[in-house]
Formats: structure tokens, sequence, C-alpha cells
């Protein structure tokens, strides 16, 4: 046994990838390229930092600025007010409520289209005839626009028309989409899930299709129990997967609902749930409240990425890429 | 009956492809079987048979006296080697042994104690909470190894365990694993395309061509008397020359030359000579060679060359001068005669039994 232990490199997580970014130092310095003239590397990555310092950088600075000025609604002039509309927005009742709502939605909307999706996933990835004419079924759905699902949904939820609403009338139910507020969270939840399923699908398949043949089938000889193999072997082998999918449907269901919302509950009576991302919409652009908008959005930018960093900290130790 | 006995076994796929057929085959407890022969012949499949990985759609399969075709592999008393290992890359090389055993419901002190005895034998104890992508590539075929003996099962299935690893390891890993066969006797299957390999592993070898058996015998058995010209160029290194040749008058004639008696019908053969069984002969005794081109190998040379229109290879002894035509001849128990359409051996004598001594 003379053979020397390969030390492969630990492949390393995303935080310290992005840690290791920053400090400009890479973990492989024979893979480090080097350019002739220092300028050269911020060349290319030029249209890339424009794009970014435009939509977002700069917005973010404005919002930031605004979120402490009361704002003239006709925009004749501004007021500096300090944290006033921090103050007033974490002290109103109704920010609260919507608040509450909204990590209600995120929690069943990422929890079910990231469990639905993976389900249908594990399904579909032991279909052997027919097998892509099944994928393509599930993954059809998300090259649907979201406002147009959210169309569809309005549709299939309609009050006069609507299957869902018949459905629901067969069990003496009377479903009121965009009047009673817990039936249109029901459908708000529903449509958001349907729209994200797809996503989840496909990611959770590509996933389940890299996990090794050979591996399968050493656990095929070693547990008899399918749940077993799916629990001990599998699913650790998809961590990386899920890890990644729970980032973005959380950024899915707080921010890309928008659109879903919007048809659903535009037009409609005043009480109805909606997400924070809603409400900055509304206050800022119907409500013309630009500086109490801005301090919401400055709130819910903390938040998300507080919430991001917290899973990046905790939750990816967990993950074991391979 | 064997530990593992294969009775008319075949299989055909749903296309109608037939990748195996009519194996008959009785391994006897402790002993070490090599399926050897050419990619696609059906020796994988025919292990993933035994294993339950592959449908057996003809025959039986009993492992230790219970039939198997219709067990789930957790169920059919095997512990399987592959090529690429297969470890569980999130599990430690601790948890990578022990799973198997574990969900077996095997007590945890029994499972401590018999990972400890396999991570001895392997000497793997220095690596027991390392990850298999922080192990070298003969760590880890071990750590596939250690995950099969803590089973104790009633058979070992290897599929090309030592495909993956360079020649100089898998010349040492070749002889570790039958050591350790010996020193535990668990019968064992082992699935290789190397020649080499199932020579110097097998109890016995099976040697398939196009999902049939073309012979099982002990190495050496195979290697003196080959059934079919298949076996005859496929075990050995050189391949064994196989030669376009008459009977005529009892004698085997190969380019105006007698090369030995053959007392069979009259008629063409295939005649099968190993490069190392020609020797140099006086003109009058051998036939001519007209030499191509010599491989130096350092320990030997073998010569290439041409005898009536048809290539020959010829081992000789290193510092021998060579010449343009070299005169070359066999001892008559080192002729094969093969039929020349059905590629089948042709008995000449009783002389074989001999040789296989």
């Amino acid at each position: 046994m003379t053979d020397t232990p390969m030390t492969l490199p630990q492949s390393p997580g995303l935080m310290a990838r992005l840690r290791g970014f920053w400090e400009g130092s890479s973990r492989n310095p024979a893979k480090r390229v080097q350019f002739d003239r220092p300028l050269t590397p911020w060349l290319f990555v030029l249209p890339q930092l424009l794009i970014v310092a435009i939509f977002f950088y700069w917005p973010s600075v404005q919002a930031v600025t605004s979120s402490f000025y009361l704002e003239d609604p006709f925009g004749f002039g501004s007021t500096f007010v300090g944290m006033d509309n921090y103050t007033d927005a974490i002290s109103s009742r109704e920010y609260r409520r919507i608040a509450g709502f909204t990590a209600f939605f995120a929690v069943m909307v990422t929890g079910l289209s990231l469990s639905i999706g993976l389900l249908l996933a594990v399904k579909a990835d032991k279909v052997i005839r027919g097998a892509s004419a099944y994928k393509t079924a599930l993954i059809a759905v998300y090259a649907i626009a979201p406002p147009v699902s959210g169309l569809i949904g309005m549709m299939f939820f309609d009050m006069h028309m609507g299957p869902f609403t018949e459905m629901a009338a067969w069990f003496g139910y009377e479903m009121k989409v965009g009047i009673n507020y817990n039936d249109t969270a029901f459908a708000l939840i529903l449509v958001a899930v349907w729209k994200q399923i797809p996503y989840n699908f496909i990611f959770f398949l590509s996933g389940l299709q890299s996990v090794p043949v050979s591996v399968r089938e050493a656990a095929l000889i070693d547990a008899r129990s399918g749940w077993r193999r799916f629990k001990d072997i599998v699913l650790p082998l998809l961590a990386p997967t899920a890890f990644f999918l729970l980032i973005i449907n959380i950024t899915y269901s707080l921010f890309d609902t928008f659109a879903i919302i919007d048809v659903m509950v535009k037009d409609k009576p005043a009480n109805n749930p909606m997400t924070l991302v809603y409400k900055v919409y509304l206050d800022g652009f119907k409500g013309n409240d630009i500086g109490g908008s801005s301090a919401q959005s400055v709130i819910l930018m903390v938040v998300v990425a507080a919430l991001t960093v917290a899973q990046f900290r905790f939750l990816e130790r967990r993950v074991h890429y391979g | 009956m064997g530990q593992i006995s294969f009775k008319s076994v075949g299989k055909t796929y749903a296309g109608g492809v037939t990748a195996v057929s009519d194996v008959t085959l009785d391994v006897a407890e402790g002993e070490f079987i090599v399926l050897v022969g050419p990619s696609g012949c059906g020796k994988s499949t025919l292990l993933r048979m035994v294993a339950g990985l592959e449908e057996i759609t003809d025959g039986e399969i009993d492992i230790a006296g219970r039939v198997v075709n219709r067990l789930d592999p957790a169920d059919r008393d095997i512990a399987m080697v592959f090529q690429n290992y297969a470890l569980y890359p999130h599990m430690t090389v601790k948890e990578n042994m022990a799973y198997g055993l574990k969900n077996r419901r095997t007590p945890k002190a029994e499972i401590e104690a018999r990972v400890a005895e396999a991570a001895r034998m392997l000497e793997l104890q220095p690596y027991l909470d390392r990850k298999p992508r922080a192990l070298s590539g003969g760590q880890r075929q071990r750590v596939a190894m250690g995950r099969a003996i803590v089973r104790q099962p009633a058979a070992f299935l290897f599929d090309e365990p030592l495909s993956n690893l360079d020649a100089k390891l898998r010349v040492s890993m070749r002889m570790e694993i039958r050591k350790l066969q010996r020193r535990i006797g668990t019968t064992s299957l082992y699935v290789t395309h190397d020649q080499l390999e199932a020579m110097t592993l097998a109890d016995r070898l099976v040697v398939l061509n196009g999902g049939k058996v073309e012979q099982i015998g002990k190495p050496l058995e195979v290697y003196h008397r080959p059934a079919s010209t298949f076996v005859a160029s496929f075990i050995g290194s050189p391949a064994m020359n196989l030669l376009d040749a008459r009977v005529e008058g009892g004698q085997v004639w190969l380019g105006g030359a007698a090369m030995g008696p053959a007392g069979r019908a009259e008629g063409p053969v295939t005649l099968g000579i190993r490069a190392e069984d020609l020797r140099p002969a006086p003109a009058s005794q051998g036939v001519a060679l007209k030499v191509e081109h010599v491989e130096e190998l350092g320990s030997g040379r073998v010569v290439h060359g041409h005898v009536d229109g048809q290539t020959l290879a010829v081992s000789m002894a290193p510092g021998l001068s060579i010449g343009d035509v070299l005169h070359v001849a066999a001892a008559p128990e080192a002729l094969h005669l093969f039929d020349t359409t059905t590629g089948r051996r042709i008995e000449t004598r009783t002389r074989t039994a001999e040789l296989v001594q």
C-alpha cells in the first residue's frame, strides 16, 4: 500500500468562493490568468458591471436617499424627515399584517413548489417509456409569462365560470376570489406554486440524473427499502441542488410573484392579501408616497439580504458538494 | 450443487437483442471464477444478473441453495465491487462500509467489530473518517472491497474492479484481491476483459464470446488446450498464431514443410502454434519465416514475419542473431488443430492430458 493519498482540493462553498473573490485570492493559483496590463480584466467585466450599476446600485442608492425624505406627490420638492418613514412603516398595523402574510406566502410557496417539484422529478426519473413527453408536459408551464399565468389563474377561480369555484361549490363552499381574503390568499399561493414547479422540476431532475448509476446500484444491494435509499443516498447528493433552489424559490416568492398578484388583486376591493413588494408598488406608484415606499423597499432589501446570508451561513455548511 | 449455480441462464432484452444465452455453470464454495471475454461478450451482464441488477429472462440462478431469480438485490446475500468503486461520496469510509450492515439491522457492536477488522485487513485504519474524494484510486478500491467484506456474504461479485487503476497499482491490487479471497474463502465471481488478470486470479476461467460460453476450465488447461480458435487467440500474449494449413498423409503441412504428425482426417485445418512454442531449427526441419519486424522486450524478443503469405510471431531468447530468413519448428505436442469452419478444436492425441499437469 504505497500509493500516496491524492489530496483533492476541498470544493469551496459559495461563501468561501465569494470571499476568495473579494480578497482577490484564488485557492488554485495555477488557474489564475495573468494579464499584461492591469486594466484589461476590468475591460472584460465592464459591461456586466455597468448593467449591475445602472439597474441595481444606482436605484438602491436612490431608494436609500429618498427613504429619508418626504416627497411632494407632484415632484415640487422634498423635506428631510430622518427615520420617520421607517418608523411610520414599522409601526403601521397594516404593514405588519402584510409582512406576516408575506412570510406565510413565502413559506407556503417555497415549501410546496420545492416538494411537489421534487416529487414529480423523482417520479419522472423512473419513467423509461415516453420520458421526454412527460418532461416536456411538465416543463412547458415554465414558458408561461407570470402575468399570463395570473390571468389563467383568474379564469380558473372566476366566480361565474371558474372550474375551481365550481369544484368548491360541489362541497357547498362559495369561493369568492378577489373578495374573500382567505380565498384570494389560497388562489395566489396555488397559482404561484403552479408557476414555479416546472423550474424546480428541471433542476431536481437534472440533479437526480447526475447521481451516478453505479452508486444507485450499490445502494440497491445495500438497502432493500426504496425510501431508505432515497433518504440516505439520493437526497444528500441532491442537497446542493436543493440549496440553490431554496434561495431561488424564496426570492421568487418574495419578488417574482408580483405580476401574479397584480393580475389577481388589481381592480378588486381593498381587503385583499398582498406581499410587501406589491405594497411598495401600491404606496409608491398608486399612493404617490415615494419616501414611505422607499423606506419599505430598503427594509425589504435588508431582510432578504440577511435571510440569504443566514442561509449560506447555517444551511450551506450541511450541504455536501460532490 | 455449488455455491452459485447457473442453469441454462440467458438474457434477451426487450428489443430482441440476446446478450447472454444458455450459460450452465456450477461454482463450488470458495472458488474464484473469472468471467473473461472481449467487450460486449455478455460477461458484465451475466454478473449483473447474479447481483439482481439485470433481470434473468431464461433459466435459473441459485445462490447458496436459493433460486434468486425473483429476489431483490438486497436479499440475494451477495456483495458487489464496481468498476468505478461506486462509493457514497457524502459518507466517510467507515459509514460507507457500515451502511449495508446498518440496513440489515446488524447490532452496533458487531458493525464496529466488522468494520475494524476489514479496515485492519485492508490497511484502511488511518482513513476511516475521510470522505472518498480525499482518497487515492487504490484506497477507494480498497474501501469498495471493505464494503463487500464486512457484509460476509455468500458471494463476492467483482465487475472489472481494477480497470480504473494505473498499470502498476493494478498488479499489486490483483495480488491483494487474490490473497484476501484465499484468506476469507468467499466464493467469488470476477469479470474482466484482461486475459492476464483472468489467468493469474482464477481457480477456473469462463471464456465468453458473443453471449455464449466458449470454454470453462483451469487457467493452464485453457491455455494449453484452447477449445476454439477464439479462446486460442484471446488467452495468452502474444496471441496464438493461427494459420491455414493442410493435413496430408498424417502430417500437418505449412508452407511446404511438415510441422508434425496429425493422425486425423485429411484436408485443410487451422493450425495454432503459440509464439513461445516455436524454436529456431535447421533449414531441413523447419518452416521458412521471412522476418519483417523484431520487437525487443528486454527479457526476450518477438519476431514477426511471413510464412506462406501468412503472419507468424515467434518468441525468442535475447542475443540470438536473426537473419532475413529464419527456420522455425515446434514440438508435435505444441501443435493445435482447429476445424476451419467451426473453429472448434480437433483432438489429435491424448498428449494434452500430460501437459495440463
